[in-house]
């Protein structure tokens, strides 16, 4: 059964803690805990835990400039025979949560989407719509 | 009245000529790997200047480097408009090497061109945050388009609010579903065509003129 960490409050997921060796660490980080981190420092929490076979989810995702900043630097990192990059999935959003002009000035653009990140060799969707993501998740 | 109507009119005409005189807009022309990207680039760019962009394939990652086609000028139906083609690397959030081994290629070379792949892929993505002023979404509408890489390229290309014009290519093969790009991304406007076969490439010259200019 895999291992779950929430990363609500404080505390957060405790880096370099391995899971036990025949199961999967699945970090929860909440929005409050990503609220204070810069663009850079959330990449590098996604993708060190990744990194380390972690599936991550992030209850309330990243926004759109994050998502390309996440997808350069996971391709600076990728290695052969080491890491072959993400999988990552939201929700596909609806047009009908498009934000309005207004929104968008003031800053309130909606980026809340539950996220699941993980090693693209461990984690393989199954299926995807607007309201269930379902992954088959491997060991390494 | 009168000099409010003339002093209105000066600006417009000033302006007007700044926007003439503008540097040509840079395209990019995006899309996951294999959708036909450079394939339309080829295609607009030996039908307006008679030279190509670079190399097809079917083996993905094909293009490894973002290329520039400068000063491509398109005219439909009274409407002109310079652009520079900027054939982009397939984007994905993922580049195993032993994918190319599929394709009867060495290790040595597989190892290289996933390398080179994924440094196109990273130069991709820097392109489109600061180097783009409009974007051609190429899909292979063979293929499933309700991806996670789709979805987030639209969307960052929304966040940007960057013109974009949707594509789904490959309509000479059997297997094509318009309809399906078209409720995947019901936002805009999805024009089909086969950049192989030149087909329908009339509206996306219409559309590339009405959109970028």
């Amino acid at each position: 059964m895999p291992e779950v960490t929430s990363g609500d409050g404080d505390g957060g997921p405790t880096e370099g803690e391995d899971g036990p060796d025949d199961g999967v660490r699945v970090d929860m980080i909440s929005g409050a805990r990503m609220e204070g981190l810069t663009s850079m420092e959330k990449i590098r929490l996604i993708l060190d835990g990744v990194r380390e076979g972690n599936i991550v989810i992030l209850e309330e995702g990243l926004t759109p400039d994050e998502e390309s900043k996440l997808i350069e630097v996971t391709m600076t990192e990728i290695s052969p025979d080491e890491f072959n990059g993400i999988e990552i999935e939201t929700y596909p959003k609806s047009s009908s949560t498009n934000p309005g002009l207004f929104d968008r000035l003031m800053g309130k653009e909606d980026t809340q989407k539950l996220t699941v990140i993980g090693p693209a060799n461990q984690i393989e969707t199954l299926h995807k719509d607007e309201n269930l993501i379902s992954t088959l998740v491997s060991r390494k | 009245m009168g000099l409010l109507t003339s002093l209105k009119d000066s600006i417009t005409r000033v302006t007007d000529g700044l926007f003439a005189s503008e540097e040509p807009k840079r395209i990019g022309i995006y899309g996951p790997p294999n959708a036909g990207k450079t394939t339309l680039a080829n295609r607009i760019a030996r039908d307006w200047t008679g030279d190509a962009v670079g190399p097809e394939s079917h083996i993905p990652h094909e293009t490894r480097r973002a290329r520039r086609k400068e000063g491509v000028t398109i005219e439909r139906d009274g409407k002109e408009v310079t652009i520079d083609i900027v054939d982009t690397p397939g984007v994905a959030t993922k580049v195993d090497y032993e994918e190319f081994l599929e394709h009867d290629m060495e290790k040595e070379d597989a190892v290289r061109r996933s390398r080179e792949a994924t440094e196109g892929v990273a130069e991709a993505m820097h392109w489109l945050r600061e180097d783009v002023d409009g974007v051609i979404y190429v899909l292979d509408s063979t293929d499933d388009p309700f991806t996670q890489v789709n979805t987030m390229l639209i969307g960052i290309i929304e966040s940007q609010e960057l013109p974009v014009l949707i594509l789904a290519n490959k309509i000479d093969k059997e297997e094509s579903d318009i309809q399906r790009i078209a409720n995947a991304f019901p936002q805009h406007e999805t024009i089909p065509l086969s950049a192989l076969e030149g087909q329908n490439m009339d509206e996306v010259y219409e559309k590339i003129a009405e959109y970028f200019s």
